[in-house]
């Protein structure tokens, strides 16, 4: 009895010492409350909603709520695991690690469900949540938000303490941004499937989820820029300009484009505050610089650190990576309007919009050069190394569909190819060339490093995943090129009387073999990601395979010299 | 010089981030700002108003089954499309639109002018299973659409709602929202008049020929049967200050 009193006691004299750092009691009160505000919300939205979905998604709100409780008070009775941790944060880094790899292939394999969907419309099932109308919002904000968010944000915080050469700040804080992001990520695609959504394209959860994503948001910036604010470096390194430029641009983006009034404050359905033209333009605004800021600038913070740090060999021209940035990020926001030519969006603005498009080739191009040249005198390593094959094939990649981009910006082109699958083969070169591709070279970097082991498990399945996922990429990107521009030249032929010479089904049926090779080409991509988890799965482990091809001898992170940009 | 501002950039973090914040602003501010206040963006037209209560239910439906994914509401000022769908779409035909329903694909059909092109039944014939009627179609079948009563509960709220966000909706509109609901569907009905009255060319139906209930089929077939049918391009001048 009095050795347990006494216990108690030391307990007691421990939390009380730890506590008594005033910035630590500060934040840990602040997480506390935060953590109570999300519970009475959501029990308010419990006992008062009649929204199904609603109560559905207050019930995740508070398991979620009273886990991080749960969490918050064993912290203090063992000990806060921050204060005391010296060093990078790798933590949280590996768990963005885990997720990424765990929402691209729930991403990609949603993607090709639909492109079977499209085949044999059977699949669909008769079923509301499993039709296509539902189930192609869950495939892009996967791959978009899940994946490439999840990547960029493991990827920031890896980036921004090795060129600052700080720990990430706050101890709390990087936590709340990867489990709120989750969340963010769970309510979002649930929602989809029971129907809830604004039917804005790459913007389609409801508002009290647009909201949860701000608060996440805002937490993001503040660590990654209080980490840079902290730096030991004098000088911010130019990854950290595009991340820095990604997180902010898309926060205005985000706020803009989601400003919507709820029908009520305990149901899911709101009415977007804009409405017809300019909700339009708003959009294609947003849409556009989603691609221009989140599947793009950010990725170019993953090539600008990744690539040199992989070759060891600095950035080919620091002149030129600040110039194709503030020119890139500049010009981007201005080609929102070459989604909506010959609509009723007025002329100047569509004039505009194709203007500052084609412009836009120019930026984009000097990153990859930048990207490219790089590698150059040591091309060598193209042959060697598969994790370098596929750095520099998602910069080549990037580069090919900065080039279609403004030449599908061109109002002439745009006619044709508008509407039709030219456009999704369009992105999906970008997303699956670029944005996936860069994302594998990263991850396939960063797990040896995180989790401290000397090499990959094996680089012969790094070659398997990247050959069996370019042509995935190939089948996907040519068979819509085809498919697209056929479909194009059919609804506007005309026979010999003068009269439109196909119907419109007779374009549809036109689509199906194209619609087979397109679905067979992500079926490949699907197994290619397979191949990357089971890989990085035996390296987590510590296992080697044995190979004939040698293993570079991968800097560790430890060792990495911050190179300055002068 | 140019290193040296650089070099005063990129050496404070706050700095970066205002100009970063400067930098991104200017483009969307140039285009967006505007067309709230250039009495051009959207054309003057006779005919346009707001949604009916059970249009509006049927628009919700369209929205939560993501038809705008395959199926695009603007007809572009080309011959083709043109002749393909009607007269080319107005800004002014989705003024009252919270969001908009352009599309960006054409899996399907365009659909801005598809009201009163089929009728009812073959509407909900096709809405049950598409390839019963078109063979070839990829569309999904949307069965269930029949058997879920659409509810009204919070028919006044909505309408409130989009008031809030700029439509015209009338204090009388909101009152009566649910009995116009109702009675849109209901041919028979007393207050079928009255929803012609207040929603002029408001299509009075029952639409999926089932006088027991008020279905989705019934409110998404509702919005179907209205679209790109307000404006009567008879009497519309495409000149003057109409002009694009």
């Amino acid at each position: 009895m009095v050795r347990v009193l006494e216990q108690g006691k030391e307990r007691v004299t421990m939390i009380i010492e730890r506590v008594r750092d005033p910035r630590a009691a500060r934040a840990e009160m602040f997480a506390f409350l935060g953590t109570g505000l999300l519970i009475a919300v959501a029990w308010a939205e419990i006992a008062m909603s009649q929204d199904v979905v609603m109560q559905a998604h207050a019930k995740i709100m508070l398991i979620g709520g009273v886990a991080a409780l749960a969490w918050l008070l064993y912290r203090l009775i063992e000990g806060f695991d921050g204060v005391q941790e010296k060093g990078y944060n790798n933590a949280v880094i590996r768990a963005g690690v885990i997720a990424s790899v765990f929402w691209g292939i729930a991403g990609f394999l949603a993607g090709d469900i639909i492109a079977w969907q499209l085949v044999f419309p059977a699949l669909n099932f008769d079923t509301p949540w499993f039709s296509f109308g539902r189930l192609r919002p869950l495939h892009t904000s996967a791959v978009i938000f899940a994946f490439g968010g999840n990547v960029l944000i493991a990827t920031s915080f890896f980036v921004v303490q090795r060129t600052c050469r700080v720990r990430l700040v706050g101890h709390l804080s990087p936590w709340f941004v990867f489990w709120g992001y989750q969340v963010f990520i769970v309510l979002a695609a649930t929602g989809y499937l029971l129907g809830v959504t604004q039917s804005k394209e790459y913007a389609e959860p409801e508002w009290y989820v647009d909201l949860w994503l701000t608060l996440v948001w805002v937490v993001y910036l503040l660590v990654f820029l209080g980490t840079i604010i902290k730096r030991k470096e004098p000088h911010i390194y130019v990854a950290n300009w595009f991340y820095l430029a990604f997180i902010v641009t898309i926060a205005m983006l985000h706020i803009v484009n989601n400003l919507a009034i709820p029908v009520s404050w305990t149901g899911t359905k709101s009415y977007i505050l804009w409405s017809g033209v300019q909700d339009a333009m708003t959009q294609w605004w947003y849409g556009h610089n989603a691609v221009g800021f989140f599947l793009t600038a950010g990725f170019l913070g993953i090539m600008y650190y990744f690539v040199p740090k992989r070759i060891e060999k600095p950035i080919y021209s620091y002149r030129l990576s600040i110039v194709h940035f503030w020119a890139l990020i500049f010009t981007y926001i201005w080609a929102g309007p070459h989604h909506l030519f010959y609509t009723a969006l007025p002329d100047w603005a569509q004039t505009l919009g194709m203007t500052f498009s084609i412009m836009l080739w120019m930026p984009s191009w000097g990153g990859m050069i930048n990207g490219l040249m790089t590698l150059s005198g040591a091309w060598d390593k193209l042959r060697t190394d598969p994790v370098i094959r596929m750095l520099i094939v998602s910069i080549a990649f990037y580069g090919m569909s900065t080039f279609e981009g403004p030449l599908m910006a061109i109002k002439a082109v745009n006619s044709l190819s508008h509407y039709t699958d030219w456009t999704v083969g369009h992105v999906h070169s970008g997303a699956l060339g670029w944005v996936a591709f860069v994302s594998f070279g990263a991850i396939y970097c960063l797990v040896p490093w995180l989790w401290g082991r000397a090499r990959l498990y094996s680089l012969r399945l790094v070659e398997w995943h990247f050959w069996v996922s370019t042509l995935g990429i190939l089948l996907y990107i040519t068979s819509m090129w085809v498919s697209g521009i056929l479909q194009g030249l059919m609804w506007r032929a005309y026979d010999e009387l003068g009269f439109l010479q196909y119907s419109f089904i007779e374009t549809v049926e036109a689509m199906h073999p194209f619609y087979m090779i397109r679905a067979v080409g992500g079926l490949l991509f699907v197994a290619g990601a397979l191949i990357m988890a089971y890989n990085l799965w035996r390296t987590v482990r510590g296992d080697e395979a044995e190979e004939t091809i040698a293993h570079p001898s991968i800097a560790s992170s430890a060792t990495m010299t911050p190179m300055p940009a002068e | 010089m140019m290193l040296k501002l650089h070099k005063f950039m990129e050496t404070r973090s706050v700095m970066l981030l205002i100009g970063i914040l400067i930098t991104v602003a200017i483009g969307g501010l140039v285009e967006i700002a505007p067309l709230f206040y250039l009495g051009s963006t959207i054309e003057k037209v006779q005919g346009m108003r707001p949604y009916s209560p059970l249009e509006l239910a049927g628009r919700d439906i369209y929205i939560r089954e993501g038809c705008y994914n395959c199926h695009s509401q603007m007809i572009r000022s080309l011959r083709d499309e043109v002749e393909r769908y009607g007269p080319y779409s107005l800004a002014a035909e989705s003024m009252y639109d919270h969001p908009f329903q352009w599309g960006s694909k054409r899996t399907g059909p365009d659909l801005a002018r598809v009201g009163g092109k089929y009728s009812d039944e073959w509407h909900v014939a096709h809405l049950v299973d598409p390839r019963d009627l078109v063979p070839e179609s990829i569309m999904p079948a949307y069965p269930w659409l029949l058997t879920t009563p659409a509810h009204m509960t919070t028919t006044a709220d909505s309408l409130r709602a989009n008031r809030v966000a700029g439509v015209p909706y009338t204090d009388q509109m909101i009152e009566a929202a649910e009995a116009d609901f109702a009675a849109q569907a209901q041919p028979d009905s007393d207050g079928a008049e009255a929803v012609a009255a207040r929603y002029p060319k408001a299509v009075v139906r029952d639409f999926d020929a089932n006088p027991d209930m008020v279905s989705e089929m019934d409110a998404l077939i509702a919005y179907l049967q209205m679209l790109g049918t307000l404006v009567d391009f008879k009497v519309y001048d495409a000149t003057g200050s109409n002009q694009r």
